[in-house]
């Protein structure tokens, strides 16, 4: 639907709409864009292989903890945490106050832009990795040590390997974040495509330019689609052999365990407990201001219905999808991926705008209806349930769907008493990642929504953008906290 | 193995589609009777739901709905939704959106028993918006080490070497991206670069916003700072310090100084819009005396209308004078502004 409408905006007028893009600084610009898509996708990864290993198969202490805490960033709105990290270590920030120094290098830019980022998407890869590695079968790695192997080498050799589509779609999701994310970049003043593409709507009222950006960024994402597909071609990723796969064991860390802590320490610390403790010691402040506390409650279940309305026709919406680039990849299912990819790497005002415009015209009763902010908010969040789902697809073997077949049942049987109890975990872990997105969600909600539908978003943006930022620390707060259960079906749910 | 996929897809759909028609409820978001107006406010709540409140007292039948935003992108709504818009009145918070949209010719003429309320200076040249009050930049200074002669003629009298390291600004602020590009439009790209070089050169310091400029002058970090008039106003009233002791000052240019641009926020009718009679009635109410008193009085802002008093320790609208060729509407051109404070190395 959003492609829908960028085509109808640019063939309104084509020629000015090929002006904005066809300019020296539009190749820059991309460039840019995708460097730091790419950049947060690497590091992401980086960060979140080690971890997920950590809490999924090593003896690391307290590991339920280490559990938690490693999904936590996720809840955090990656605008909240730009500013609190503009706060923390920016020019007039608390880190330089106690430190006593004059100036500390600046952060704003790529680098800014580049940390945080990495810091509030990487458990987008942790859990796909984390759930692929605890459904591994054992019996692989042990074939491989009892043929000499060293940790190392099968760690290389035969775990990472298995890996690969889990990562592969993380990443995809991080670097698709980092491309369309406006909250982070725009106040660590780095100018990326989606910047660009707010400030054509924002302060020229260009919406020709915005759109013909807004295409370009379409087709990278074709070639970030197409650059993960290749990762994970044609490889098979369930197990063949008879029986059913052993529950995987801990690996003893030993004399890595306190430097392994010592890492989880600190990405817990950067990522969640310094974020939460500044907003709670800004909530403490009279800055905070007066807090209508009936309206941030409203506010707070208006967003959680919401979300979990969105997460719940995401999962069924992602179904067909994760189930058809699974078992029958191929030209339909690549554009499929595109098409429903395209949601959630687009700006969200595009997404807004598009379904604005589409949405007044198609069905004028629904429109600024709850249902349609429902639909256009799975449009955005429906990746996260789709590539949750198709990698646990992926691990079944279709021996097992073809036996239920043979067996004379239905297609439809077979997914309901097969495919659906063997993917539980991972349409549930879907369903959570889309909720936590959901609930984040702003440009949606202040254009779609019903007239008086608040949510803590919107809480936090009106009590933000009156005075002090710090104003909005409670409903942050109350954001986190609603936000919660949604990350602990994340991790509850993982054995 | 394919064959099965069509049908997964349409139980999908089903699923879906029973899913949205459950909680289906009825959006109407504009009837067409002047019994309902729907308002996109641009402006933030917190000054416009008083208005609402006492609208409706006067208006005890009529439901009056809000939908808040940014005023561009309530903008770009509005243009998106076309002729079918919900949306009886735009109240932005500044011009140029609703130049922007009255330029597409999506506003609709408003009837001059309401644009004569307010001197034309604050309105559409075209009669399709009107201002309903205003924001004046001006200089805020440390009245304890700057004597009334000793203050800056201009604000092109900054970038003297007299003033290196005790200037502040707020780069990121739109109030001052705002005067920036009054500035391009009154003195030219070239005098307006020069400025911002000579600024930077001059050791200015930035600061994120504006009430931070001002507080920095009341601790003595900075002697001046380029801020919005009601700052201080604000400070007095938030109890920092009662008005004859605080230290900061603010100093309006004179002569049409481009430092003393005065920008407005206003209202604006859709064009297609079913409310008019409503609007029409909501725009009077807003531009009547008690309201524009609202605004000097609560909201520190400059009313439009003529004959009521802003804060007495503030120079009557009248006698600020406006920078000649400057048109509001252009303001919109942030784009232009931002590339060059960006190539200046400002931000």
């Amino acid at each position: 639907m959003p492609i829908f409408y960028l085509f109808v905006v640019i063939l309104d007028e084509p020629a000015a709409a090929w002006q904005a893009i066809w300019r020296p600084a539009t190749l820059s610009l991309l460039l840019r864009s995708l460097a730091l898509a790419v950049a947060v996708g690497f590091t992401a990864t980086a960060v979140a292989v080690p971890l997920a290993w950590l809490t999924g198969r090593s003896d690391l202490p307290w590991r339920r903890g280490w559990t938690v805490l490693s999904v936590l960033p996720l809840v955090i709105p990656s605008y909240i945490g730009a500013y609190l990290f503009v706060s923390a270590f920016g020019p007039r920030g608390e880190l330089q106050k106690l430190l006593g120094v004059d100036q500390l290098p600046s952060l704003y830019g790529f680098v800014g832009a580049w940390i945080v980022l990495t810091l509030f998407t990487f458990p987008l890869v942790l859990l796909p990795v984390r759930a692929a590695m605890r459904r591994l079968d054992p019996t692989l790695e042990d074939a491989a040590r009892g043929m000499g192997r060293s940790q190392f080498e099968v760690a290389r050799s035969v775990i990472l390997p298995q890996l690969i589509p889990a990562i592969g779609a993380g990443a995809l999701l991080v670097s698709l974040y980092a491309l369309s994310d406006f909250g982070a970049v725009s106040i660590l003043r780095f100018d990326s495509f989606t910047q660009v593409i707010y400030q054509s709507y924002r302060s020229s009222f260009d919406r020709t330019a915005a759109a013909g950006l807004a295409g370009v960024l379409v087709l990278v994402l074709f070639v970030l689609l197409a650059a993960e597909r290749r990762v994970r071609a044609r490889r098979s990723y369930h197990r063949i052999g008879p029986g059913s796969a052993r529950i995987t064991e801990d690996v003893a860390l030993g004399r890595w365990r306190w430097p392994a802590v010592a890492f989880c320490t600190v990405v817990a610390l950067l990522s969640f407990v310094m974020p939460v403790g500044m907003l709670i010691f800004w909530s403490t402040q009279s800055i905070a201001g007066d807090i209508d506390w009936s309206q941030v409650t409203t506010a707070a279940a208006n967003s959680v219905l919401l979300a979990g309305l969105t997460a719940a026709v995401a999962v069924v919406a992602a179904l067909p999808v994760a189930w058809l680039g699974a078992r029958a990849p191929g030209r339909l299912s690549r554009v499929v991926d595109g098409l429903t990819t395209s949601g959630y790497a687009l700006p969200g005002i595009v997404v807004a705008l598009a379904m604005v415009f589409v949405g007044i015209r198609l069905v004028p009763a629904l429109y600024q209806s709850l249902p349609m902010t429902v639909i256009a908010m799975v449009i955005i969040c429906l990746p996260l349930a789709v590539t949750s789902t198709r990698s646990a697809v992926l691990q079944i073997p279709p021996r097992l769907e073809e036996a239920a077949r043979s067996s004379g049942r239905s297609p439809l049987a077979v997914l309901a008493t097969v495919g659906i109890p063997l993917t539980r975990i991972g349409i549930l872990a879907g369903a959570a990642l889309v909720f936590v997105a959901a609930i984040k969600e702003l440009p949606i909600v202040v254009l779609l929504s019903p007239i008086g539908f608040d949510t803590l978003p919107l809480v936090i943006w009106q009590q933000s953008s009156r005075s002090f930022f710090e104003s909005g620390a409670i409903p942050a707060l109350m954001l986190i906290a609603v936000t919660a259960p949604g990350v602990w079906l994340l991790v509850g749910r993982q054995r | 193995m394919l064959n099965r996929i069509p049908r997964i897809a349409s139980l999908s759909l089903a699923v879906l589609a029973v899913a949205v028609g459950g909680c289906a409820s009825n959006g109407d978001g504009g009837s067409g009777d002047s019994k309902s107006l729907t308002i996109y406010s641009g402006r933030d709540k917190e000054y416009v739901e008083p208005l609402i409140e006492s609208f409706k007292r006067a208006n005890p039948k009529m439901a009056v709905e809000v939908r808040y935003g940014d005023s561009a992108e309530l903008a770009a709504t509005i243009r998106e939704e076309g002729d079918r818009t919900p949306a009886g009145i735009f109240f932005s918070q500044d011009a140029g959106a609703l130049g922007a949209l009255g330029k597409e010719g999506l506003l609709k003429q408003l009837p001059t028993s309401i644009l004569d309320r307010v001197p034309s200076a604050y309105r559409s040249p075209q009669g399709d918006w009107v201002g309903t009050s205003g924001r004046v930049r001006v200089l805020g200074y440390d009245s304890r080490v700057l004597k009334a002669d000793q203050l800056p003629q201009s604000v092109f009298d900054l970038t003297d070497p007299k003033w290196r390291g005790k200037v502040g600004w707020a780069p990121t602020n739109a109030s001052f991206q705002a005067f920036v590009t009054a500035m391009r439009m009154t003195d030219g790209e070239e005098k307006t670069k020069k400025w911002l070089e000579g600024m930077k050169a001059n050791d200015t310091h930035s600061y994120e916003k504006n009430s931070i400029i001002r507080d920095a002058i009341a601790d003595g970090e900075i002697e001046v700072g380029l801020i919005n008039h009601y700052y201080v106003l604000e400070a007095i009233k938030e109890g920092k310090a009662n008005g004859a002791t605080y230290p900061v000052k603010i100093l309006f240019f004179p002569g049409g100084d481009v430092g003393t641009m005065i920008n407005v926020a206003g209202i604006g009718i859709p064009k297609s819009s079913t409310q008019q009679a409503a609007a029409e009635a909501f725009i009077s109410f807003v531009l009547a005396d008690p309201q524009q008193k609202y605004f000097a009085d609560e909201v520190g802002e400059y009313p439009l209308v003529k004959g009521i008093a802003q804060d007495p320790s503030l120079p009557p609208l009248e006698s600020i004078q406006q920078p000649d060729k400057l048109d509001l509407a252009d303001l919109a051109d942030l784009q232009g502004t931002q590339k060059l404070l960006q190539e200046t190395g400002v931000l």
